[in-house]
């Protein structure tokens, strides 16, 4: 049973055609990388796993059940979790308060209008814990306007991994991140147990062939080349379209 | 005891003593008043301040719980049963409003609530038999709870004071609750809290539903302290105060209703005694928030406040603050 199974997805625009019968199977516990040059449909294809869009045709399972037609906040309460190329916080709040928001979503004290949020024990302290997993923990009182964008890219993470998801997508983790912020980004992302099945699109060549194990390559919206990192990197469609000559 | 609990045990024993000290029945009518509209206010802070959903038709919702317990107090019901129907009532119609008009947010939802708002001031206009149409319903007794006569504007006063504070501490419990953080959520980011596993439009729904509630207890307490009611009460200038009340106190704030409240009707019933052109002066008023301290009275006068003591009050930070 694969984690995460994409089978003869379409997703058109108009007359644009942004995802293409597309296949994809992901085993439990995989490392996979989605590349593919601008406008392939890499963002379209995570919108349209996560629920953001609906397909045209096509069919999506997580872990065996058919999640086509599920709304997209139920997809996070069955395991699924995400985040997003363009940082999509809350901003007036502090880090905490964001991580507690994402614990929340899964918990059905959210419904609770009457009991104090910052005095439930137990939220706030696996949103600590999120926190220390990606070395956020000192600073999680923090208000969130006065972090960096690199600390922003792990609150991302680390409010996508306080959800203890099965399939977590990750969209561009490394975008816009100076050397020492990706490393750190990178070693966060190394240190995610395997029972977490993970979807990564990323550009950042060096550091995101390291983290993934098979890579499928997409151009108009269409899977070109699927395979192991090397297996694909070799691929003579893969310097064509992507990696240049 | 801190400052901050002297200051509410202060500002709590001062309110509570009001028909005490006030030089006059006219003022602590005044004070009931504000009270009144503080409550509205409350309510209607709940959508647009922490929903960020900004309604201009609220003066509607006010509407139908003053018209329901002019209404069934005309059909020679009791002032218990008349209160209790006129609050479901309210939060029924509220229901319906929400229902239409949270198929949008942004605009359209203040396009839609205009739109609703208006229909039920045209209802109030016409249809004469049920509302008695510009004549209005004149409502002959107050209440007498535990055999107090709410007919003395003390005793009024002191009833709207019970209710005010029972509005300010659900909004201030609300407020800190997961659901008015996951309300604020949806806020901020809404498709965000959709992919955390929110379900945003329920959460606008009950706090919609909320609003609803404080709207009707305001409008019950409103046609009981002016014994009428009239089309004009639904009008969408009176939506548009209210809405001022909030945004000129400071939207999403829990004191800034409140304060706007009282500003609006202090310059309405006080000062329109003294200068002929109040309204040009609220207007001014106005223009001076916005221009000074956008956010409201309340954000805006903390901002001032910590520019001026900041150093001395704040505690020595970790870290050296950036601006945002």
């Amino acid at each position: 049973m694969s984690a995460l199974a994409i089978a003869r997805l379409r997703k058109s625009f108009g007359g644009l055609n942004v995802t293409r019968d597309v296949n994809l199977s992901v085993e439990p516990g995989e490392r996979r990388l989605i590349i593919g040059p601008n406008g392939a449909g890499k963002t379209t294809l995570f919108n349209l796993i996560t629920g953001d869009l609906t397909p045209d045709s096509g069919t999506i399972s997580l872990l065996g059940q058919d999640i086509t037609g599920v709304p997209s906040r139920r997809r996070a309460h069955l395991g699924m979790a995400r985040t997003y190329q363009i940082i999509t916080l809350f901003a007036r709040n502090t880090i905490l308060h964001n991580v507690c928001l994402a614990l929340l979503g899964l918990s059905p004290l959210r419904w609770n209008p009457f009991i104090d949020m910052k005095r439930q024990g137990h939220i706030v302290e696996d949103a600590r814990a999120a926190l220390k997993q990606v070395g956020l923990d000192a600073i999680a009182e923090r208000p969130l306007s006065q972090t960096s964008y690199g600390e922003r890219r792990r609150v991302e993470i680390a409010m996508a991994l306080a959800q203890k998801p099965k399939v977590l997508l990750l969209d561009e983790p490394f975008a816009g991140l100076s050397i020492d912020e990706r490393r750190d980004v990178h070693q966060c992302l190394m240190d995610i147990p395997r029972d977490v099945t993970m979807v990564m699109i990323e550009h950042n060549m060096d550091v995101a062939l390291e983290f993934a194990e098979r890579i499928t390559l997409l151009h108009f919206g269409e899977v070109i080349v699927e395979g192991t990192r090397s297996d694909v990197v070799n691929d003579p469609r893969t310097r064509e379209v992507y990696l240049g000559h | 005891m801190t400052a901050r609990a002297i200051a509410l045990l202060l500002a709590i024993v001062l309110l509570a003593t009001v028909p005490v000290w006030m030089p006059g029945i006219y003022y602590v009518n005044v004070a009931s008043q504000i009270l009144i509209y503080a409550v509205f206010a409350l309510g209607l802070n709940i959508l647009a301040g922490y929903g960020g959903l900004v309604s201009l038709g609220h003066a509607g919702l006010f509407g139908i719980a003053c018209y329901a317990t002019g209404y069934l107090l005309q059909l020679g019901f009791g002032h218990a049963f008349a209160i209790v129907a006129a609050t479901v009532v309210g939060v029924a119609a509220t229901a319906i409003f929400a229902v239409l008009s949270l198929r949008a947010s942004g605009i359209g939802f203040i396009m839609i609530t205009l739109a609703l708002g208006e229909i039920l001031w045209g209802l109030a206009y016409r249809w004469i038999s049920l509302t008695g149409g510009d004549n209005g319903i004149n409502v002959k007794t107050r209440p007498e709870p535990f055999g107090l006569s709410l007919a003395d504007a003390g005793h009024f006063y002191y009833a709207t004071f019970v209710v005010f504070v029972i509005a300010i501490a659900t909004v201030a419990i609300f407020a800190r609750s997961p659901l008015g953080a996951a309300l604020m959520g949806t806020r901020d980011q809404p498709r965000r809290m959709n992919a955390l596993g929110y379900h945003v439009l329920a959460i606008r729904f009950w706090a919609c539903l909320f609003s609803g509630l404080l709207t009707a207890w305001s409008g019950i307490l409103f046609v009981y302290y002016t014994q009428f009611i009239s089309p004009q009460t639904l009008s969408l200038t009176s939506s548009a105060e209210v809405l001022l009340m909030v945004i000129s106190g400071g939207a999403g704030t829990l004191l800034g209703p409140v304060v706007g409240a009282a500003l609006v009707v202090i310059v309405k019933t006080v000062v329109s005694g003294f200068i002929e052109r109040w309204n040009f002066l609220l207007g001014a008023i106005f223009v001076a928030i916005v221009i000074l301290m956008p956010e409201g009275l309340v954000p805006g006068s903390v901002r001032l406040w910590r520019l001026a003591f900041g150093r001395r009050t704040r505690k020595p930070a970790a870290v050296p603050e950036t601006k945002p």
